[in-house]
Formats: structure tokens, C-alpha cells, sequence
């Protein structure tokens, strides 16, 4: 606190609980907010730079690697991009198990933050391993129903972090009828467990806080969107992926180093699970519609904190979904399709567990990537994020300082942000100091 | 009888993409039975709670890519009796050193718009290039059951059993067809540490080397095999350069088939 008592600083060096590092600074200056920053400190790593020169067929396990939370959306947008630039579609089964390993990582990443890093912030725990020791039946539920999704993974991927067996063009081998059979029984568990996990969520106590957010995510005609769709918005948006660039652009900003993704004309926006729930409710199966409905939810939401119910209620879809294509799964002769490389550009635009991920390549004839870019959820939403900063402190400042700075480290914790993802592309750094 | 103090453990990361201490909550069996053992002191993707060092065991995933992690590394040695590195980031400085094989400022210039402000250094290189390290595992990510056996030996003070040898060996054990003899599939399993289970030729697919170089690898010789089935000598450098494409066998590998 400065000597004349007017101006302070909340300040949380090292931001816990979410992927990847950051910390928060905001500044209040005679009781109004002056400045606030979500600083990344994660160094960053230049993949859009190393993948050129890399054969296209290598994008899905490279860009993997920007992210062990959530590698399968990084290989769908990449294979999606790159089916889309050599001129080829998957469909049928290989669409169908695409889908099974999506859900797959929705469950293992929304249990993963609902359970162990979100609910802690409403029941009062520096930890899910903390929270375990006064309850540890909820713990297991959580861990058990995040190993459901880890078990899908494996199944189908290889493995749960950076998954083998996903190809440009399908998979290096799909799983018989057997083998998925046995996956049924646990799901049946998991939906149950997703649907206590909605009625549980819905019951902890929300501050009163809501945003009008431009929301943007995928639609599908039949499907919640997962690989495919396109962008739409509730703000008149609606647009082919291809056309992502001419609608969005990353600019700089004055209070910091990074530069914030803004739809052109209209500012920031928001990508995610509220996104996603607002734009698509009607796409959710009769149970996840009726079991939002019971804890609360309208067919939209736009306190953050309610993010913690509305994962939940994706997991739930996701459980449900995946014990749709497992009871219906009829394996392809084969496993992926032939390709050719060509001469060409790509998109790819598909529903990570925290928002759109997009990929652009320009190949070669050769198929060797000549450009890349790379556009991960988090760096989308993160001046949404600050936004929101700006707009909650103020009504709060009556609370001592370490209960305003937790307040808004939950705040941030909504977004359940990964900044590992964003980092390599945030353009943003911190001035060395 | 006074009741003995749980070992704290600690979790830091450098340049890496977390999954490598995701690992330890994917272990979703054993987690709370390995929290009952051990003070989780300083593990911030999963909890706010922040004890002091010293520390008994300290993991470390990632790189050494600027100054600042440089000096950072240096105070974790400081307060950590074991230093473990877990993954290929940590182990060989991961996909992340392809920049050791560029030209970093050329990098920066494409991939940001204000390259003044990017504060990173030339090379990603691996924690025991910087400090002591008291024991290795190798992966990309590394393996479940690699980890809980170096944190079951740490815990019972034996040493862990990480066996050097090589993908080909595991494969056997899996009773998997060699990819590279029946089906004539490009494979590097015959020079990468075990440690996965042998996983991609089981899902038909060549090893791409996420454990990094066994013991004495022959890269030469699986080279020469790799280019009589008719793998060019690019495509021979880029599967040489990726996830430790600076374990220094890799490297030289890599460097060999250079055009």
C-alpha cells in the first residue's frame, strides 16, 4: 500500500491451479481499478516457426505437443486443416471414432478442472487433495469419472497425453467391436456420475456476476459441435471456418505487451463451454437439457462462475455421447484414407475442452508446411478475461485485500485458462524486469 | 515412538506443454494414496497451498529457454535434495530445440509482432545441462508407471528399476509383429529407450522416438535400413529432429543425414 493509503495493488505472482504459469496484477488507484493484467510468463516455444519445413503428415503429434491437457483438439484442428488443404473429407466410422476420442478428452479435462481445480474455490480448499481429506468420496467420484475419460483415450489414442494412433486422414488403427464393448458399463457409470456432478455443482454459491459476452463457437446442424461446424455467434456472426481470419485479428494493447484477439468491429469476445452451452443448448440430448434445467441453468448463462455447472453438463453430453457411438460402433475396412500431397491451403476449427482452436497451413507440393498459424482458446478469451476484472473488483473493494485477490484468482479460474496453449502464441511477454 | 516427518515433494515447471506432471493426476488410483504419503509442498497446477523448501524430491518438467529459468533452475537445485526431471523437455529440451537447429531471431520474427520484447535464449537445452540432476525420465510424456516407481523407490530409498534398453525389447515382450521386417514400416523403435510399452507398433504404426536414444543406439546402421525402404535423407533428418532432437545421439543422427 502506498503512504498516502490511496493507491494499491492486488497482486498473485503466480497464478495456481490452472495450465501452464501466469500471475495477475491489479491496480487500484483512489478506489477505482486502473490497471489490470493477466501476465503470461510462460516461455514461448515458436512452434508456428519449427513446423515450417515439416511434412504435413507430422502437424498432428507436433502440435500435440503445445498442449498435454488437451492434445486431441490440437490433432483434430490439425488433421481437419490439413484433410481440408489436400482436398479429402473423413466420414462415416473414422468420423465416428474422432467424436469417441474428442469425448473422451471432454471428460478427462472437464472432470479435471470441475473436481480438482474449480470446486475448491466454492468449498474452500487450496487443493482437490485437500478437499479430499473431508471429502473424499466426491475426490474419488471426480478421479474415477476423469480415468472414464482417460480409458477412452487409451483405447482409441494409445494413450490419454499426446495420443499415437490419430493420422491426417483417420487413425493408424481402430479399435474392433470388442474392444470398445467393454467401455459401455464404465460410461453408464460416468453419465450417472456426470449427472450427480451437474446437481452437485449447481448446488454452491454463485457471487452475482454477469457479462453480456459476444459468445463464439462452432454450430453443427445436427451435432453439439465438436471437429465441425460453422463459427457462429450471438451477435450476428456466422461464418465458414475459412473465413476466421477475415473476421478476427489480434491487436496490441497500451497496459501490456500482448496482443488480445478481437472479432473486427466488435471487440472481445468469448470461447468455451458458456459459449458453446449458449449457442447450441438445443443440440444437447433430452437428459443434459433437463438435467441444466434442474440445477438452474437458462438455455444461456452468463455468470462465469455457473461455468463449473455447464461443464459438468457437457461432461454429462460427452458421457452420453460416447456411449452412443460405442454401442453403435462398426469398425471401417480401413483405418485412414489415402492422401496426396498437393499445393494448397487449410483450415481447421474444432471445440477444445476451453474453446475454438483454429489452424491455418499453406502447403507445398511436396506437402511440406510452408505457413502455419495457430490460434488457441485461451489467447482468445484473455482480454474477456480482463475485461471482467475490470468490471468485478469494483463493487467488491469493500473485502480485506487477500479475500478480493483470492475472488479474482477464482474469477480467472472460471475460464479454466491454459496458458501453456496460449503462450506460444499470445505474442505476448512480459517486458524482462 | 515419534511418527516419521512425509518427505516433501515438490513440482516446478520450465518450457513444456504440462503433461508430464498431468501425469501424476492422471494417476487417478493411486493420487491420494501417494498424497497420504508425501507432503505435496509446491505443486501449482494442482494446488495453491505453497510450502518452503528445502524440499526431499523435486520433479522438473520442462526446458531451460531464457536467462530467467537459467537463474530459476539454479535456486530449485538449491532447495531440493533429489532433483528428478521427468519428460523429454527436461531430459533432452523437447520439440521446443528445433530452435538449436535455426535461427532464433528469425523464429521470433515470424511468430511475433514485436520481436524487441521476446526475452529467450538461442537454445532449449535440458535441466542437466544446467544443474546436478539425480535421476532421469525419459518421455514424451513420460510413463505412469516410470513415475510411480521412481516415487515408490525414492519413498522406500532403493534405487528405481528404468530399464535402457531399447523399443525392440518391449515389442517382443507384447508379442507385437516387427513393423520394420514383416511390413517393411519405417520403425525407430530399434534405437529408442523403452519405456512406453512398445505402444505405436502395437497400434501399427513406427516408433517416432518419444523416449529418446537407448543405450549405444545404432543410428548409422537403422538408417541405412530406413533409406532401402525408401525414406528419403530429409525425411531420415526431420524423424531424428523431434521431440529429443537434442539427446546428443539423436542430434548427431540427425546431423549425419543431412543433405
Amino acid at each position: 500500500m502506498s503512504p498516502s493509503g490511496r493507491t494499491k495493488s492486488l497482486s498473485v505472482p503466480a497464478l495456481a491451479r490452472v495450465e501452464g504459469e501466469g500471475g495477475l496484477y491489479v491496480k487500484l488507484k483512489h478506489g477505482a481499478v486502473s490497471e489490470v493484467r493477466l501476465q503470461i510468463y510462460e516461455p514461448p516455444r515458436f512452434f508456428e516457426a519449427f513446423l515450417r519445413g515439416r511434412r504435413f503428415s507430422e502437424a498432428p503429434d507436433i502440435t500435440a505437443r503445445i498442449c498435454g491437457i488437451c492434445p486431441v483438439a490440437y490433432q483434430m484442428s490439425a488433421a481437419h486443416a490439413m484433410e481440408d488443404a489436400l482436398g479429402v473429407k473423413v466420414e462415416g466410422p473414422l468420423r465416428e471414432l474422432r467424436r469417441l476420442l474428442y469425448c473422451g478428452e471432454w471428460i478427462e479435462s472437464h472432470a479435471l478442472h470441475v473436481y480438482l481445480l474449480h470446486a475448491p474455490d466454492f468449498l474452500g480448499y487450496e487443493s482437490g487433495i485437500h478437499m479430499a481429506r473431508d471429502h473424499a468420496e466426491l475426490v474419488q467420484r471426480g478421479l474415477r469419472l476423469k480415468k472414464i475419460g482417460n480409458q477412452l483415450m487409451t483405447l482409441v489414442g494409445g494413450r490419454e497425453i499426446h495420443p499415437v494412433s490419430v493420422c491426417v486422414g483417420g487413425f493408424y488403427r481402430v479399435p474392433s467391436r470388442e474392444e470398445l464393448r467393454p467401455l459401455a458399463e464404465s460410461l453408464r457409470w460416468a453419465r450417472d456420475a456426470a449427472l450427480d456432478t451437474v446437481r452437485w455443482t449447481a448446488g454452491f454459491e454463485f457471487p452475482d456476476f454477469e457479462s453480456d459476452y459476444e459468445f463464439v463457437a462452432l454450430r453443427h446442424e445436427r451435432e453439439y459441435p465438436m471437429n465441425e461446424g460453422r463459427l457462429v455467434s450471438n451477435k450476428g456472426l456466422d461464418i465458414a471456418i475459412s473465413e476466421y481470419t477475415e473476421h478476427f485479428r489480434e491487436e496490441q494493447v497500451p497496459h501490456s505487451n500482448a496482443l488480445h484477439s478481437v472479432r473486427k468491429g466488435h471487440g472481445c469476445y468469448l470461447v468455451g463451454p458458456l459459449a458453446r452451452y449458449g449457442l447450441n443448448f438445443d443440440r444437447l440430448t433430452p437428459l443434459a437439457q433437463q438435467a441444466a434445467r434442474e440445477a438452474g441453468l437458462q438455455p444461456v448463462c452468463r455468470n462465469p462462475f455457473q461455468s463449473i455447472v455447464v461443464r459438468s453438463v457437457e461432461a454429462l453430453y460427452a458421457c452420453e455421447e460416447a456411449l452412443r457411438i460405442v454401442e453403435s460402433w462398426d469398425p471401417p475396412a480401413r483405418p485412414a484414407l489415402e492422401l496426396t500431397p498437393r499445393e494448397g491451403v487449410g483450415h481447421g476449427c474444432t471445440e477444445a475442452p476451453r474453446g475454438i482452436l483454429y489452424h491455418r497451413y499453406r502447403l507445398d507440393s511436396e506437402g511440406l508446411i510452408r505457413e502455419a498459424t495457430i490460434i488457441p482458446p485461451t489467447s482468445q478469451n484473455q482480454k474477456t478475461i480482463e475485461n471482467d476484472l475490470w468490471r468485478f473488483v469494483p463493487g467488491r473493494l469493500e473485502l480485506a485485500q487477500p479475500e478480493l485477490t483470492l475472488r479474482c484468482e477464482q474469477l480467472v479460474r472460471n475460464y479454466d485458462p491454459c496458458i501453456s496453449c496460449a503462450t506460444h502464441f499470445l505474442k505476448l511477454t512480459l517486458d524482462s524486469q | 515412538m515419534a511418527v516419521p516427518r512425509r518427505p516433501k515433494l515438490a513440482v516446478f515447471k520450465f518450457a513444456s506443454c504440462d503433461g508430464c506432471q498431468l501425469s501424476l493426476l492422471d494417476c487417478e488410483d493411486e493420487l491420494l494414496a501417494v498424497a497420504g504419503r508425501v507432503e505435496i509442498a509446491n505443486f501449482l497446477e494442482a494446488s495453491r497451498a505453497v510450502a518452503k523448501g528445502p524440499y526431499d524430491m523435486t520433479l522438473v518438467e520442462g526446458s531451460i529457454t531464457t536467462a530467467h529459468d537459467a537463474e530459476r533452475i539454479r535456486e530449485v537445485r538449491s532447495v531440493s535434495r533429489l532433483l528428478v526431471t521427468i519428460g523429454a523437455c527436461a531430459t533432452a529440451g523437447g520439440i521446443q530445440a528445433l530452435r538449436n537447429f535455426g535461427d532464433v531471431r528469425e523464429f521470433i520474427a515470424t511468430v511475433y509482432a514485436t520481436p524487441e520484447y521476446i526475452d529467450t535464449l538461442e537454445t532449449s537445452t535440458p535441466i542437466a545441462q544446467h544443474v546436478k540432476v539425480d535421476l532421469e525420465l525419459r518421455g514424451c510424456p513420460v510413463s505412469k508407471a516410470q513415475l510411480l516407481e521412481a516415487l515408490g523407490a525414492v519413498l522406500h530409498g532403493r534405487k528405481p528399476n528404468l530399464p535402457t534398453y531399447s523399443v525392440c525389447v518391449e515389442c517382443k515382450r507384447r508379442g507385437t509383429p516387427c513393423l520394420m521386417v514383416a511390413g517393411g514400416t519405417p520403425c525407430l523403435g530399434p534405437v529408442t529407450q523403452s519405456g512406453c510399452g512398445a505402444l505405436c507398433p502395437a497400434y501399427t504404426r513406427g516408433c517416432y522416438g518419444c523416449f529418446g536414444p537407448a543405450e549405444s543406439p545404432n543410428t548409422a546402421s537403422l538408417g541405412r535400413l530406413w533409406q532401402q525402404l525408401g525414406v528419403s535423407r530429409p525425411d531420415l533428418v526431420r524423424a531424428f529432429r523431434t521431440f529429443n532432437a537434442h539427446a546428443p545421439a539423436f542430434q548427431a543422427a540427425s546431423q549425419a543425414h543431412e543433405p
